[in-house]
């Protein structure tokens, strides 16, 4: 797994609530048997019309969005299915950060294991985001906080956001859970052999 | 020190290793359901690390989410006749990995073969106090049983095929506690619904459910499921309901629960996993329904929720409300009751059960559907599609003019043949209407399966309490 430590970027804005995972990826994408590129089943249904072609005015089509790899959405991002096939076509198409007031479980917890980082922020952080698409921010995962550009004087507005400590970790040294779980089967081995009862 | 909960009960059962600030938990699974959508890439990184499945006799494997809902023969031509290439594909990769790693799987011609939350109930694999993950959110399912049921992603399915654990941090709690006599035509499928109007799609993320109350108590373990099952459209990680006599005479009998004095000794552990008096909840939620209505969805998702004598609420200064009417062609200050169909889908995880199928049955006998509306009921599992043919169901909803279809999820999610055109209007007693989830341009109303069967008779959204 790759280390991340911190990068910068401008955002796209996705300006709506309840992003669910069968609009990041539809169910028709997710009969494939490896873990091929899928960065163009990303938002298949809101980027392309029935034809095939771009529709122009949606924030991952527009001039730049494939160099972006912060994304910025309404709450309650990637609500709905436990497809991991979500941040696996968000990371496929570049994005490596999601920042929202509120972010749903499953598609953090999935999202964590993909290099894809799910930051929480504040409402009037949100709100500044949502306002203000293309702004450069850093997302500094040893710090735990993202960095804001100011109007004034160039200084950074830091904004810490929460992230599991063991994850933060994971991202950091470039581990990957299975084999930390793989170290536990001493444990694990016990645990089977003195439980109470048999499944 | 208070008493503890059903959900700490189950939950401090499966700790191998305890969860400090810097680490999760190390935390057992007793029982992992398998599928072919969410399974094909954490079967190839076993292979790439030459990893073995670490518990076989603890996963079960089934086909439903991509499979055709027509006999399929055989998995050569026959399968092909019937399938989409890439579908086909997966199914028949699944039957190749179960095959080299040695997961029991439930295939074509299988009684058990069906929807992974149907199948694991039926055999008696889901039990009470039993930790249950699948790579598919409706996991929720299984706690109608006091197990503590999960959705977990392919990569997760990979760590429990390895090690039968996941790295899990405990969730908060919170009780939904149910009261009031449920009225006719009114469901455990509008209980749900109404719950999620109420806390909203976000309202239990981070906690896990237990539905409590004498409403609960009163329900059967099909309509339990029901509940369960849409505990994920709220957000919680889970929901439970405490495990009682009616739990036990489900069980009773089937293939996979323990047997003889094991058995006796299971009733016993598994009467005392109900939540101590003192137990303290993070959060509480109280719903009547009492005068609960048949609940339709007038939006996008699971919380834009409406009882279906009343209108569409206004909320015009919202710009995910005013998305929502505008993709669903409906409009603000309008009832849902009347708006023209096009199809009826009976099936999916939350309602293919027998009550359900009963219940459409009831109210199909001697009816038909109407000739705008082409009507699909599709059976949980293999066994309830055998059930209801010994019922003489089928024979009510061909006559009725429905299709009677093979199990799987179908359309619920449109990943086979099966699923809306653009713009067609069904509705469906599955357990989501996003965008274009049962077909790109295709318009959802979810509700229970008797407001399905009146909608498919009338043609237009109707009222079940009308012809019950």
């Amino acid at each position: 797994m790759d280390k991340i430590t911190q990068f910068t970027s401008a955002t796209t804005v996705l300006a709506i609530d309840d992003v669910d995972t069968d609009q990041i990826i539809p169910a028709r994408f997710l009969t494939a048997i490896t873990r091929s590129n899928m960065s163009n089943a990303l938002f298949a249904d809101w980027r392309f019309d029935a034809q095939g072609n771009e529709i122009a005015d949606f924030p991952l089509n527009q001039e730049g969005a494939k160099d972006r790899k912060i994304l910025v959405a309404g709450r309650n991002f990637g609500c709905g299915s436990s497809r991991e096939h979500a941040p696996w076509a968000l990371h496929d198409f570049g994005i490596r950060a999601v920042i929202s007031s509120e972010i749903a479980d499953i598609f953090s917890n999935n999202s964590l294991k993909n290099g894809l980082i799910p930051i929480i922020v504040d409402v009037a952080t949100h709100k500044w985001l949502l306002d203000n698409p293309g702004a450069e921010i850093t997302v500094d995962v040893e710090a735990s906080e993202i960095r804001l550009p100011q109007d004034k004087d160039n200084k950074v507005k830091p904004v810490s956001f929460p992230i599991d400590a063991f994850a933060r970790h994971c991202l950091l040294e470039g581990i990957d859970q299975t084999g930390y779980l793989m170290q536990q089967r001493d444990k694990i081995a016990d645990f089977e052999a003195n439980r109470s009862w048999q499944p | 020190m208070s008493g503890k909960t059903l959900f700490e009960k189950v939950w401090d059962d499966h700790v191998v290793v305890p969860e400090t600030d810097d680490t999760p938990a190390v935390f057992y699974i007793d029982l992992h359901i398998m599928h072919e959508v969410t399974t094909p890439q954490a079967f190839n990184v076993l292979r790439d690390t030459g990893l073995q499945v670490h518990r076989p006799d603890l996963v079960l494997a089934t086909m439903d989410h991509s499979t055709p809902t027509v006999p399929v023969p055989d998995l050569g031509a026959g399968l092909d006749a019937v399938s989409d290439p890439e579908p086909a594909e997966q199914i028949r990769q699944m039957v190749k990995n179960c095959e080299e790693f040695g997961i029991e799987l439930h295939g074509f011609g299988d009684a058990h073969r069906g929807i992974v939350h149907v199948i694991g109930p039926e055999i008696g694999a889901t039990q009470p106090g039993k930790t249950i993950v699948c790579g598919d959110s409706h996991s929720s399912t299984h706690g109608a049983f006091g197990a503590m049921g999960f959705g977990i992603g392919s990569t997760e399915v990979g760590h429990v095929l390895a090690t039968q654990c996941l790295l899990q941090r405990k969730p908060k709690s919170m009780a939904v506690n149910i009261t009031g006599k449920l009225q006719r035509g009114v469901s455990a499928k509008d209980i749900i619904l109404a719950l999620i109007g109420k806390i909203g799609v976000d309202g239990g993320t981070g906690h896990v459910i237990e539905y409590r109350g004498e409403t609960i108590r009163g329900l059967n373990m099909e309509e339990r499921m029901t509940i369960c099952n849409m505990t994920i459209e709220a957000g919680a990680r889970a929901g439970m309901i405490a495990p009682d006599a009616t739990t036990i005479e489900f069980l009773k009998g089937r293939e996979k629960v323990p047997q003889g004095s094991d058995w006796d000794a299971a009733i016993e552990r598994w009467l005392s996993l109900a939540s101590d008096p003192d137990a303290v909840f993070d959060k509480e939620v109280d719903l009547d329904v009492s005068n609960l209505e048949p609940q339709v969805t007038f939006g996008t998702n699971p919380g834009m929720v409406v009882p279906i004598s009343k209108s569409i609420p206004n909320d015009a200064a919202n710009a995910t409300f005013i998305k929502a009417i505008d993709y669903m062609q409906v409009k603000a200050d309008q009832p849902m009751l009347g708006t023209k169909v096009d199809i009826v889908f009976v099936g999916s995880c939350t309602n293919s059960r027998m009550t359900d199928l009963r219940q459409v049955a009831n109210i199909l006998d001697g009816k038909k559907v109407a000739n705008s509306v082409r009507m699909l009921i599709v059976p949980g599992s293999q066994s309830i599609k055998n059930q209801a043919e010994e019922e003489g169901l089928d024979k009510i909803f061909v006559a009725a003019g429905a299709e009677w279809r093979e199990a799987g999820c179908s359309m619920c999610l449109g990943m086979n043949s099966d699923k809306l055109g653009k713009g067609e209007l069904c509705v469906s007693t599955s357990n989501r209407n996003f965008e274009g989830r049962q077909g790109p341009g295709g318009r959802t109303v979810l509700a229970s399966p008797e407001t399905a069967a009146a909608s498919a008779i009338a043609g237009v959204i109707a009222d079940p309490r009308e012809v019950l």
